[in-house]
């Protein structure tokens, strides 16, 4: 047991460690979203009107959590691209051939690669003040609760992937087609409410509509925006729990396959 | 007779492909490894080392055929397995954002070691590979021979009765090699660590004890260098001519002489018992068709040639 998590610690610690040494990676992860939210809060705030109840929500208020689950994606997703290339000529040779069970390498791998996300979107979360929100002690803890789990689902996920392909461009086609759409249609860019039918069902399927309406519920608590939530924070809750579950028993399923 | 270190019997391995099984890379090899050896598998790209290096290594599990290590079998006990042997990447294990140490340190956490345990062996062996005084320094600034000493060190932390290596050599300076060379001879003579490694190079495997001959993913021989060697009787004669003359003197050289001459990238190899008074008879008979000769002692190049009638160096596809 000791030397269970003996293994699960170091891994994690080397993910973390050798994050904060690659500075484009810090930068890469934060600053395209910071100039998504910007740039696209500042193009669409002027025509942005949502349901009158939301009390003059603005666009920058609008899509700071849609902003947060995106750096979120974008980190956790990115830390495990270099499983790909660790395999052949790596780090990761040495961890396949050591005497430790494979759940260990992807409980570390997947914690490891949670923590940076979860640093990465605190950080941005800094700027809630400019987009005139505020947290209380609640709010804030319920905020990281869901920043969290949907960064543990998505560097699971992205531990799925990275684990089964041979090539990091076959990761970005991936990131294109699957998780970029995912995030898009996740009630993060524009609201659920008021699209067409067929583009609601695929909101409502989407595991990440859930972990966005999550992050709501713990950034407007203190504000009026209630009508922008769809879904009562305990559906949020367990729809996130089983999307986490589920990528990470694939994670584990798939990495004793080779 | 104690049972050997290794036990592989009837060996057989196909690389998964989308189209069902796919290219055999090894096929029912047999072979046995003692307690002690330095032993050596040497074989051209594509001749099924490097794979055999990986399921030993446990980085591939075996398919067909049963393997032996430590007197544990291979599927049943891998943990155990991975516990007592070492080994060394041909492309280091190392994270090169991460200081010698570091790196060290996660390896000796991966074998559960840890503490002052951890660090004692982590100094020890950092002096011993003459790596101390960079230890702090990350290794994405080390040449190629600092890492390998350094995925060696890795690997020595846990006190493996087995060190695996793939093609140490590759990328290090004749002075690096030697190094290299020195260090585990001596780990195998005064720790009695058991070292099995792939190679492609003569030199380096006429060093070995014992090698074994790999071609087209099938065991071709296995013996010491020098026993393989004597196999071939006497010399060896090599004859240039030019290019499109070769096919026909290799022609009249048997029919004059008899033997089993072999055309192989422009030279015509003969084996043949007393090579310097069968020359100026070759000369004497082919008066102008002959560009040069040589005349040597057999290689383990020739002995790859005498049992598998091709080159060594022949491109044969992926590694």
């Amino acid at each position: 047991m000791r030397t269970y998590f003996l293994a699960v610690y170091t891994l994690w610690q080397r993910e973390v460690v050798r994050f904060f040494r690659q500075k484009s990676r810090v930068i890469g992860a934060v600053a395209p979203p910071l100039v998504f939210w910007f740039l696209i809060g500042s193009g669409l705030d002027s025509s942005f009107h949502v349901a009158p109840s939301s009390g003059g929500l603005d666009y920058f208020r609008f899509f700071f959590p849609g902003t947060v689950l995106l750096i979120v994606l974008f980190t956790s997703i990115f830390s495990t691209i270099s499983i790909i290339e660790d395999r052949r000529e790596g780090f990761l040779q040495s961890v396949l051939v050591a005497p430790i069970p494979r759940s260990s390498l992807v409980l570390g791998d997947t914690l490891g690669g949670t923590t940076i996300a979860m640093l990465q979107g605190a950080a941005f979360m800094l700027l809630s003040p400019a987009a005139g929100i505020h947290f209380t002690p609640y709010s804030f803890a319920l905020t990281v609760l869901f920043l969290f789990l949907t960064s543990f689902s998505l560097t699971a996920l992205g531990f799925i992937l990275a684990w089964q392909l041979d090539s990091v461009q076959g990761f970005h086609a991936i990131m294109n087609l699957l998780l970029m759409p995912m995030w898009l249609l996740s009630g993060a860019l524009f609201p659920v409410e008021g699209s067409p039918l067929w583009l609601h069902r695929m909101m409502q399927v989407n595991p990440l509509t859930y972990g966005i309406d999550g992050l709501r519920h713990g950034f407007y608590m203190t504000g009026t925006q209630h009508s922008l939530r769809l879904f009562p924070l305990s559906d949020c809750l367990a729809a996130v729990c089983l999307f986490g579950a589920a990528t990470f028993v694939g994670a584990l399923w798939v990495s004793g396959r080779r | 007779m104690p049972e050997p270190i290794v036990l592989i019997s009837n060996l057989s391995y196909a690389y998964p492909s989308s189209s069902g099984p796919g290219r055999l890379a090894l096929k029912s090899i047999d072979l046995s490894v003692e307690k002690g050896e330095i032993f050596g598998f040497l074989g051209p790209n594509g001749s099924g080392k490097t794979t055999l290096f990986r399921i030993l290594s446990t980085y591939f599990l075996p398919e067909a055929g049963q393997i032996r290590v430590l007197g544990l079998e291979m599927r049943r006990h891998i943990q155990e397995i991975r516990r007592n042997i070492g080994v060394v990447f041909q492309y280091p294990s190392l994270d090169l954002k991460l200081t010698a140490s570091e790196n060290l340190r996660h390896q000796g956490h991966l074998y559960g070691l840890y503490g002052g345990l951890l660090t004692q062996r982590m100094a020890r062996l950092l002096d011993l590979l003459e790596l101390s005084e960079r230890s702090g320094e990350r290794i994405e600034n080390f040449s190629g021979g600092m890492r390998r000493r350094l995925e060696i060190a890795k690997c020595l932390l846990h006190r493996p009765q087995m060190l695996l290596l793939d093609e140490p050599s590759t990328g290090l300076d004749p002075g690096a090699r030697r190094n290299l060379w020195s260090l585990l001879k001596n780990l195998n003579q005064n720790e009695g660590v058991t070292i099995l490694l792939t190679t492609h190079l003569m030199e380096e495997a006429d060093q070995l004890d014992r090698i074994a001959l790999l071609n087209h993913g099938q065991l071709v021989k296995v013996d010491a260098p020098a026993a393989l060697k004597k196999t071939i009787g006497g010399d060896v004669v090599r004859i240039s001519a030019s290019e499109a003359a070769s096919s026909s003197l290799l022609t009249d050289i048997r029919a004059k002489f008899g033997g089993e001459p072999v055309l192989l990238d422009g030279l015509i190899h003969l084996e043949i018992k007393n090579g310097h008074q069968f020359i100026p008879q070759l000369v004497e008979a082919f008066p102008g068709r002959i560009e040069a000769v040589s005349l040597g002692k057999p290689t383990l190049e020739d002995v790859f040639i005498h049992y598998t009638g091709q080159a060594f160096w022949e491109k044969t596809g992926q590694a």
